[in-house]
């Protein structure tokens, strides 16, 4: 334990309106904390900058899951655990409790939150490449109000975001638009289970008859420990979309990938691995797009 | 060596058995306490000041104004009343850096402070100048000497071995086969870090508690830093959470800054280091180069080789001479050698000390010998199994240090048994016809070993150790040793012996706590030798015990195990005390040339014949052990549980160690000291492990016991990579063999990009 | 940044108990129940990776070294030393015990919870999920196997079968 926990301040709102304006009062000094599977870590390793944890775990406003016709709300203190337990995100958003399950063990999946994934900025995060493909959006709150904005414009560089000081991310919007869709989702660590990524992606798409062939509809993809930022694949996507899919267009799609990514190395893998892994999990999708035709 | 047969063992009633483990309940309720749960009145906390440079001049050291330095109990180097070295082979290992630091991380300040969380602050406020010289990282850059960091020539130890007309075996052979392989740093990572509490008094001396492997080495080494003499010092081992040789030279060093602290502060001190510092600072497995030239015939049999084999020590000599040892012995693998030349080196480099770590050497020589033995089948076209086949000691050959094997150990029909285990052949075949399209790929490996028991060659002798057994008031007994227990099964297993020698049964035995003031030196935890020699002298002591009661008239055989405790009672009860030592005398027939390096290395040899299966993803080049047979001949098995138990744990440490952990250098400091970045295999990594006995009864060992604790560390990595190299054709040399080299292999066999897999597209 | 907190009287339900305690309120629940004298709770590595330290909090299973103790007040506890009122639990410290489930014993109390908080949900696990469940639990002693049949046994023994 390298922090003094003595030189560490707490407040605990007791609601998001109260939270929302301590943070207003000193914006730069407070560290929002919810389920601290990643400030904790930094409070032992004694890293962490800011000493004034502003407690929202467990907040109700924001520990809660609504679906609305349209969209389903998640509230930003969902931990991964009411990902998986929640039967709309497991039928419509199979990409979140997948990516939701391979979040550490049982244990920080039991704390870790949704909302804390976004505002960790981990390029390695595994469930925003998800939130990616869903095209979501974020309610972020502070006392002068919400704004919604794209999660995909959300993280602007390493560890950068379009989130005020002053502002909290409160709800996780995704359009329930998706079902019917083919889904792909893997992550390379070290290990089986427990490991940071070394290259995560997460895929959706449809193949409809266009007349005569068949093509690919709506291909969204996103990747993960490949650059600074999660990374949405759009090159890539745009030469497969509305196109018929063959081992051609699977070799343009890849080459786009390659110059799209910007792998770094280091302690944990190589770019020249990610760049590798990045091809070949592309393929595996578009694969797995075509063999679930032929299954029909 | 005579052997007997198991047979007329098996009248026992608790010995074989799978008594539970005598210190669970504790362990499983919680109550077990270990090192950190403990806490002392008045008692200070210790943190350490260390380099954080590789090499250089200590120059300045300065306390940055802002720490409430009155506080605080600081000790440097005049601090220390005795020697500054921490006592093991050479002594060259300061307590305390002194003028010069040799590599990151070596403490060089000691604080203490009652409120623990004031220390990381005031760790990070003394601010060290150096003056930098150069150092040297790898093995290679110690060979070129462009530096001597370490006595003439950088070498702590060297050793030569020579078997035979070697030079003579060339001019004959029909193949000449060479190879170099490589091993890397392996983490202990045992879940418990090191700790000790230690008190300090002018009368009694020093106290030490703490998790350790070897109290008696601790000892030793407090007397020398704190001059005092033999009764001045006690340490006592507290329940130790893992230690796997991790805990075998450190805990002297710990012991000793805690102690120093104790001594200037006169309250006690506990330091216990977290995980990061525990990682960076503390030993770890020797990485390790071998280079194999073997002559062989045109139908593969061995006529001799060379085999050079260098490890890299680290910053000071520590254990080094030894683990080099061990690996030297080991490095011709249960092989016969007609002749055979090994040379061996143990070199300095600005690395912490690496120590002991389960199997200590002979992982990585094995490995060699391992891959080795696949080459050469490949050179030769035959298979795997057959090349080692024609190769394999047999009774009355002679090992490379000219040990005659006596015992009546077939390793041919080993072999035979584990390829029938792991069902060989039909996998084999299935996999060849699997073809060159799918995702994963498929392969077989196998790895046939030895391991030697008890320390090597006239180790046990120097030892000379000490084990005793009391009567207790309620006509029980107890154990006293200095053995400890750190989940391998000490406790148990020598408690079943007692049981078994003296008729009693297993509830009637104790063990003592291993503390320096209560039980005699019976010898370092270490060298898998707790069950064959430790229990061997327990097993004489307790007869020794039995007789004392049978001499008093007070028992007569045969006997009951409720006569033997009335028997126990009423000694003790006109005597006062029931005890019986015995001490360790050399077997007849046992000899070992410390010059030439040449005899009997080992009292007993343990031999197995393990069987990998992987896949490898060729999606993401990662390979998964699938399943996996591990059939040993280990002598009486005492505890099949036990045994068992260390079986598996070892072949999931040999998975880390051939495809997880990776220590990453930098400048001599390890850059992952984190269980986020030092990947170890979870649960969910491991295959099914398959775990299999035959068992030839050791005359040398309890019951007929060998060793077992370091054995199946020795296997599984080159089972695993031969395996590799099954599934992909591809040869990998290097351990631990990551994704990143598969892939790199991969692709440059076939090309860029699209290698992976191929796209199959819509039909 | 310089700041300072003073320690807070916190109250805690452990173990059935409620015990007050003055504490900083980002101390980690780790240390605060170590505090206590309940020492089955261990540190292996202090940033959520090895599993020793798992507590339940409120029935669902939890890294207690990641916890401030401030979010775990109100909350229900229950630490290794509290278990033993529940079938499910002693069934594991029997079969752990017995059967090779521990050896150094370090992360057995971590494993023992983390393998109730599985039965608790799935009273029949295969070796499939029992792999799945204590994936965040290290151990490096046991290679797990003994300790996957020690969850099964357990789950044979609270079914009656």
């Amino acid at each position: 334990m390298r922090s003094n926990p003595a030189e560490f301040e707490w407040a605990a709102p007791a609601t998001l309106e109260e939270a929302v304006k301590v943070l207003a009062g000193d914006p730069d000094a407070w560290l929002p904390i919810a389920g601290g599977t990643d400030l904790m870590v930094q409070f032992a390793a004694g890293t962490l900058e800011r000493r004034r944890f502003l407690n929202i775990w467990n907040l109700g406003e924001l520990r809660r899951i609504d679906g609305f016709p349209g969209e389903l709300q998640v509230g930003a203190g969902s931990t991964y655990t009411d990902l998986r337990e929640n039967d709309i995100i497991t039928r419509e958003f199979p990409l979140l409790g997948r990516t939701a399950s391979w979040t550490g063990g049982i244990a920080n999946q039991n704390r870790g939150t949704l909302g804390g994934n976004v505002a960790n900025a981990s390029p390695a995060a595994d469930s925003l490449p998800a939130l990616m493909v869903y095209g979501a959006d974020l309610i972020l709150t502070s006392t002068r109000g919400d704004r919604r904005v794209r999660y995909e414009d959300f993280h602007t560089g390493y560890k950068r975001m379009n989130l005020a000081p002053d502002e909290l991310i409160r709800t996780i919007c995704l359009p329930r638009r998706f079902s019917g869709y083919i889904s792909y989702a893997r992550k390379i660590g070290t290990r089986k289970a427990q490991a940071i990524a070394k290259v995560c992606i997460a895929a959706v798409g449809r193949l409809a008859k266009d007349s005569t062939q068949l093509m690919l509809e709506d291909v969204r993809i996103a990747v993960g420990s490949v650059a600074p930022v999660p990374l949405r694949l759009r090159n890539a996507e745009q030469l497969l979309n509305r196109r018929p899919l063959d081992e051609a267009r699977v070799e343009l799609a890849c080459k786009a990938a390659a110059a799209e990514i910007q792998p770094i190395s280091d302690l944990r893998s190589t770019a020249k691995y990610r760049a590798q892994i990045v091809n070949n999990l592309v393929r595996e999708f578009l694969d797995t797009l075509a063999a679930r035709e032929r299954e029909r | 060596m005579m052997s007997h047969s198991l047979k007329s063992n098996l009248g026992e009633k608790i010995v074989g058995k799978p008594t539970p483990r005598k210190e669970g309940p504790g362990k499983v309720t919680g109550e077990a306490r270990y090192i950190d749960d403990l806490s002392f009145p008045d008692m200070l906390y210790g943190a350490t000041v260390r380099s954080q440079i590789a090499r250089g001049m200590l120059k300045k050291i300065t306390f940055r104004p802002d720490v409430p330095w009155s506080e605080f109990v600081v000790v440097s180097v005049p601090d220390i009343p005795g020697k500054n070295y921490i006592a093991l082979i050479e002594n060259d290992q300061p307590c305390l850096a002194e003028k010069v630091v040799n590599h990151p991380e070596e403490p060089i300040l000691l604080l203490a402070h009652p409120d623990r969380y004031m220390l990381p602050n005031a760790v990070a406020a003394v601010s060290i100048e150096y003056e930098p010289l150069p150092a040297l990282f790898s093995i290679e850059e110690s060979e070129r000497k462009s530096e001597i960091i370490w006595g003439q020539d950088n070498v702590f130890k060297s050793y030569q071995i020579e078997k035979g007309d070697v030079d003579a075996i060339w001019a004959k052979a029909d193949y000449i086969v060479e190879g170099e392989y490589s091993t890397g740093a392996q983490e202990q990572l045992y879940i418990e870090t090191q700790g000790v509490i230690a008190t300090y008094d002018c009368e009694q001396g020093v106290t030490v508690w703490g998790s350790m492997q070897c109290p008696y080495y601790v000892h030793k080494a407090l007397m020398v830093v704190c001059d005092l003499p033999e009764d001045k010092v006690r340490v006592v081992q507290t329940e130790t959470g893992g230690a796997f040789g991790g805990k075998e030279e450190y805990p002297s060093m710990i012991a000793a800054h805690a102690a120093l602290l104790a001594r200037k502060s006169g309250r006690p001190v506990k330091i216990v280091y977290d995980r990061a510092e525990d990682m960076a600072a503390t030993t770890k497995r020797h990485p390790s180069r071998t280079r194999h030239r073997t002559a062989l015939t045109k139908d593969g049999k061995i006529l001799g080789g060379e085999i050079e084999f260098v490890i890299d020590g680290g910053a000071y000599q520590t254990l080094s001479p030894v683990v080099l040892s061990r690996g030297t012995i080991h490095a011709g693998g249960p092989y016969h050698w007609p002749a055979v030349r090994i040379i061996a080196k143990a070199l300095a480099t600005n690395a912490p000390p690496h120590g002991a770590f389960r199997g200590f050497g002979a992982p990585q020589s094995l490995f060699a010998m391992e891959r080795h033995m696949d080459r050469i089948a490949r050179t030769v076209k035959v298979s795997p199994a057959e090349i080692r086949r024609r190769n394999f000691l047999k009774p009355g050959q002679t090992t490379i240090t000219e040990q005659t094997i006596s015992e009546p150990i077939d390793l041919e029909k080993l072999l035979d048994r584990a390829l029938v285990l792991s069902d060989y052949e039909s996998k084999k075949s299935r996999f060849r016809q699997q073809g060159k399209n799918g995702k994963r790929k498929g392969g077989l490996g196998i790895a046939a070993f030895l391991h030697g028991a008890g320390f090597t060659g006239s180790g046990e002798r120097y030892l000379s150790s000490v084990v005793g057994i009391e009567g207790q008031p309620n006509g029980g007994v107890r154990v006293l040793v200095s053995s400890t227990e750190f989940g391998q099964g000490t406790n148990t297993v020598l408690c079943q012996i007692a049981a078994e020698a003296l008729g009693l049964e297993y509830g009637d035995v104790a063990i003592a706590q291993p503390d320096t003031a209560q039980v005699p030196n019976s010898g370092p935890t270490v060298a898998s030798r707790t069950a064959m020699v430790v229990g061997k002298l327990l097993e004489s002591a307790a007869l020794g015990l039995k007789q004392t009661l049978i001499r008093a008239g007070m028992l007569g055989e045969p006997y009951a195990a409720e006569e033997f405790r009335c028997a126990c009672r009423a000694y003790m009860e006109r005597y006062g005390e029931l005890r019986s030592l015995a001490r360790y005398e050399q077997p007849d027939g046992i000899h070992w040339d410390d010059q030439k390096y040449r005899g009997a290395a080992y009292a007993a040899f343990a031999w197995a014949v393990y069987v990998a299966e992987v896949s490898v993803d060729l999606t993401a080049y990662s390979v998964s052990v699938d399943d996996f047979v591990a059939l040993q001949e280990v002598g009486r098995v005492i505890n099949p549980v036990l045994a068992r138990g260390q079986v598996l744990g070892g072949v999931a440490q040999g998975i880390g160690f051939a495809l997880y952990e990776k220590v990453e250098w930098r400048h001599g400091r390890m850059q992952n000291s984190q269980m986020t970045n030092y990947i170890v295999p979870t649960s969910a990594d491991v295959p099914p492990i398959r775990v299999y006995f035959e068992e030839i009864a050791n005359q040398h060992g309890a019951f007929g016991a060998k060793g077992i604790g370091e054995l199946p560390m020795d296997g599984p990595a080159p089972a695993i990579v031969n395996a590799v190299e099954d599934a992909l054709g591809i040869p990998f040399n290097s351990i631990p063999l990551m994704p990143e080299e598969i892939c790199e292999a991969l692709t440059a066999a076939a090309g860029p990009p699209s290698a992976g897999h191929s796209f199959s597209g819509v039909r | 940044m310089k700041t300072s907190a003073q320690k807070r009287e916190f109250s805690l339900n452990v173990n059935g108990v409620p015990r007050n305690i003055r504490a900083y309120p980002a101390e980690r629940l780790l240390d605060v129940l170590r505090y206590l004298g309940l020492t089955g709770t261990k540190e292996g590595c202090g940033e959520g990776e090895c599993g020793a330290c798992s507590v339940l909090v409120d029935g669902r299973l939890v890294v207690s070294c990641l916890m401030p103790v401030a979010q775990a007040e109100g909350a229900k506890l229950l630490t290794i030393e509290g278990v033993t009122g529940n079938q499910r639990f002693r069934s594991l410290q029997e079969t752990f015990a017995e059967g090779g489930g521990a050896q150094c014993g370090i992360c057995t109390p971590g494993m023992i919870l983390a393998g109730g908080h599985l039965l608790e949900r799935n009273p029949a696990p295969t070796i499939e999920e029992i792999r799945e469940a204590l994936s965040g639990n290290l151990c490096r002693c046991t290679g797990y196997l003994q300790i996957f049949e020690a969850v099964a046994e357990a789950a044979r023994r609270c079914a009656g079968t």
